[in-house]
């Protein structure tokens, strides 16, 4: 772990003592420190937030994190929207990958309802969410070296995503957006060759996977500059909640899709991706393991799933879709952890609450705001980014 | 899990005890028993983590539901607390002492509900909204169409139809 | 209470940051307050269209480098970079990318506008050189889209900032972004995106809408 190019930090003697709760002393008065803004105009934070830093020399003595700026009140409109017209708005929520709201919507409206859904609407469903895994993976592995100045990668697989989203775009009709998976079911079947077409991109997103390896993975100036930043004290794990590549790259087993099996994850084989460091680049290994499963596990969708079946489960009229009083929390696996929705209906047509809250609301305030103390200003997008936060789940 | 449930019975006052559709128990319990119910779960019974601390705002009843689901994640089970408090000068004890990031919900709630925290971290803070002076937002008397209608500009032309009224304009004109 | 009165306001600063007076070269004396936050308090000024000789190379020089600010509002944001990737390609039409308010020329909103980020876009737009114009992405700058009743999102981007574009969609493809840049082009090669003059001539209308929905206004009227 330790590091003997980065000893920037055994000097500390100009810096403050410090407190018992280990928060640095910071008197600004004293004009040793000036406050930084990261953002929201700024292109190495993730999505539309703002990091207030208050920086000594260029380490980081505290941060803050300002959100908001994203804020569109979506729990409040949903107020206003019937079970079918949520599902739509619902999507929105989280921009760079929007399957997992649709399926958490439509799920827990599944449930409240007491509807079962057909087996072949529950495969198709799964294809969905690992395309929509993989694509954002595509986005975040390669873009971790483009945190630290490896920016051609990261410019890689933005092409190699467009692979993904054809096919979503042949699947769904959608680059970005696709309402596939809605209430009851989902909207079609796989189109012809869609399973040759997609095994054809995948064996190149492998072959590029490998590049990525070659460039980023073994790079030593990545490896310097990741090694041993950003360390996560796993007994942070439990306390402040963090889930998905952060809980296993610190040593924890924890996988929704193994967790607490949801569509039919349970027939697949696959396996929990465990670091140990957890630091930025054992999370940045976790992801790039998470490709290989993503990748493999499609594979083993297109071979399991049958052929033919219901789309849909027979349901009520959408707009007059009366769900009795309940509540529910439903949870799946998002490329960042796990994502929840609580659920509660009261009879009526409306829904009288859905709460999200995903990974980022605590990986992007506390956990955030704990890692950067005593970090390197230049360390700060790189450690942001390997935390996956994404902003419009926290603010929604 | 039935033991857990019992132990908790014989100890704290809770009601309502149901199953969830997802498997997830839900319980009410009186407000004041909530955070001693919170420790002892996290200490005693392995409830390590505060998944989600939700509000749902019964209008017709003048009360709050607060809900925390608390996980285990060790035999993979989920605990659903709820406390209804009045909704007049509506507060709640802090729980973050118990698990930090509480603070950031309890903010959140502050801001859009307008249920106060006292002690909680910067729970007086602006989290999400900048400068709001009109009442906490997803309170159900705020009515947010009208809000928006009033304070920003909508472009004329937008309407909606309801299907069935309009559908039957369509097919029976004259009934 | 007497002793306090010996000891001066500045007492506690760095000497650097104390009110003090400098002599210029010219002899010419010039008191400076560190401490205090100077800008500019000129409002804009309208500039006539260039009618000479040169009109027509100077609109096609315009139109062939629109420098976009990297600063993604809302969610049309994750269709920009794949704009900037080898798949379509924004970078042949003379459009890049550029962090900063003060080298580029335009603004992208890309999608819904919560209030939080209206007040950061109208500074960051007032922050740009002339010429600068404003593409608005996606149904939601039209007419509020999908969130035209909620409570936090403008509904309609042209009573706070000068359009020039519009493109529509939710998201709007990156096809569809770059015909819009496309027509903005258009636009400017026949010297009708005037957007920035008719901010300037009607600054006050704007200003006005603008503090309506901004509540806490702590920053200058116009942000040079």
């Amino acid at each position: 772990m330790s590091n003997t190019i980065f000893d920037w930090k055994k000097d500390r003697s100009m810096f403050p003592e410090p407190d018992k709760d280990g928060k640095p002393v910071v008197e600004l008065d004293s004009q040793k420190y000036i406050k930084v803004w990261q953002g929201p105009n700024h292109p190495g934070v993730t999505g539309n937030m703002a990091l207030e830093l208050t920086i000594s020399g260029d380490e980081v003595m505290e941060a803050k994190t300002h959100v908001g700026y994203l804020h569109r009140g979506f729990e409040k409109l949903f107020e206003r929207r019937r079970y079918m017209q949520c599902f739509p708005t619902s999507i929105r929520m989280c921009v760079p990958e929007p399957d997992i709201n649709e399926y958490n919507l439509s799920r827990g409206t599944e449930l409240l309802s007491g509807i079962e859904v057909p087996e072949m609407a529950g495969w198709l469903r799964m294809i969905a969410l690992e395309m929509a895994r993989l694509q954002v993976l595509l986005r975040t592995v390669p873009g971790q070296g483009g945190t630290i100045g490896l920016g051609l990668p990261a410019q890689w697989g933005l092409y190699y995503r467009e692979l993904i989203l054809d096919r979503f775009e042949e699947l769904t009709g959608g680059r970005i957006y696709h309402m596939y998976i809605l209430p009851g079911g989902v909207r079609g079947l796989l189109p012809d060759g869609f399973k040759k077409r997609l095994e054809d991109n995948l064996v190149k997103i492998e072959a590029f996977m490998k590049e990525v390896d070659r460039v980023v993975y073994s790079n030593a100036v990545f490896k310097k500059r990741t090694k041993g930043i950003g360390v996560v004290p796993p007994e942070w794990i439990d306390q402040y909640g963090a889930t998905g590549p952060v809980a296993r790259a610190a040593g924890y087993k924890r996988d929704v899709r193994k967790d607490y099996p949801y569509l039919y994850y349970d027939r697949l084989d696959f396996d929990y991706n465990v670091e140990h460091e957890s630091d930025v680049f054992a999370r940045f290994h976790v992801r790039r393991k998470d490709v290989d499963t993503t990748i493999d596990l499609l594979r083993q969708i297109m071979a399991k799933m049958p052929e033919k079946g219901e789309l849909r489960a027979e349901t009520p009229n959408v707009l007059h879709w009366k769900i009795p009083r309940g509540e529910t929390l439903v949870r799946c696996e998002s490329s960042r952890g796990e994502y929840l929705f609580y659920m509660v209906a009261d009879g009526s047509i409306y829904p009288r609450r859905i709460n999200l809250r995903g990974p980022s609301y605590t990986h992007g305030v506390v956990l955030l705001e704990k890692l950067l103390v005593n970090a390197n200003i230049s360390d700060v997008s790189s450690i942001m980014v390997s935390l996956a936060t994404c902003p419009p789940e926290i603010e929604r | 899990m039935n033991e857990i449930i019992e132990h908790i019975k014989k100890r704290f006052p809770v009601y309502e005890i149901g199953e969830g559709p997802n498997g997830v128990i839900l319980m009410s319990v009186e407000a004041s028993r909530l955070v001693p119910m919170l420790t002892s779960l996290k200490t005693n019974h392995g409830y390590s983590i505060l998944v989600i601390l939700s509000t749902v705002d019964w209008l017709e009843d003048c009360k709050f539901q607060l809900t925390y689901i608390v996980n285990n994640p060790e035999e993979k089970r989920d605990l659903g607390i709820r406390v209804f408090i009045q909704r007049e000068d509506a507060e709640m004890e802090s729980i973050h002492t118990l698990w930090e990031h509480a603070a950031t919900f309890q903010r959140e709630i502050k801001e859009m509900f307008g249920i106060n925290f006292p002690g909680s971290p910067g729970v007086d803070d602006q989290f999400l909204l900048e400068g709001w002076d009109n009442k906490p937002p997803m309170r159900r008397d705020f009515d947010t169409k009208k809000y928006a209608e009033e304070t920003f500009f909508p472009r004329p032309g937008r309407e909606t139809n309801d299907p069935a009224a309009y559908m039957k304009q369509k097919l029976y004109p004259d009934e | 209470m007497s002793e306090k009165k010996d000891i001066p306001e500045d007492m506690f600063l760095a000497p650097e940051n104390r009110k003090h007076t400098v002599t210029g070269p010219d002899g010419e004396v010039i008191h400076v307050d560190p401490l205090n936050d100077y800008f500019c308090q000129d409002l804009p000024k309208v500039e006539a269209p260039y009618k000479g000789v040169l009109e027509k190379f100077l609109n096609w020089a315009r139109a062939e480098s629109l420098w976009v600010l990297a600063y993604g509002t809302g969610c049309g944001s994750i269709e920009l970079p794949p704009l900037f990737s080898p798949r379509f390609d924004a970078y042949r039409f003379g459009v890049m990318m550029r962090p900063t308010p003060r080298q580029s020329g335009v603004l992208i909103i890309s999608g819904y506008l919560a209030v939080k980020t209206l007040k950061r876009a109208i500074r960051s737009y007032e922050q740009m050189q002339n010429p600068k114009y404003v593409i608005a992405l996606g149904s939601c700058t039209i007419n509020g889209g999908m969130y035209f009743d909620s409570y936090n999102t403008i509904n309609r981007l042209d009573h706070y900032l000068p359009v020039d574009v519009y493109i529509a969609g939710c998201m709007p493809r990156p096809e569809a972004i770059l015909a819009g840049f496309n027509k903005l082009k258009e636009r400017i090669k026949s010297g009708n995106a005037e957007g920035a003059n008719h901010y300037a001539e009607n600054l006050e209308w704007y200003k006005a809408n603008q503090k309506k929905i901004i509540k806490d206004w702590n920053m200058p009227t116009y942000n040079w």
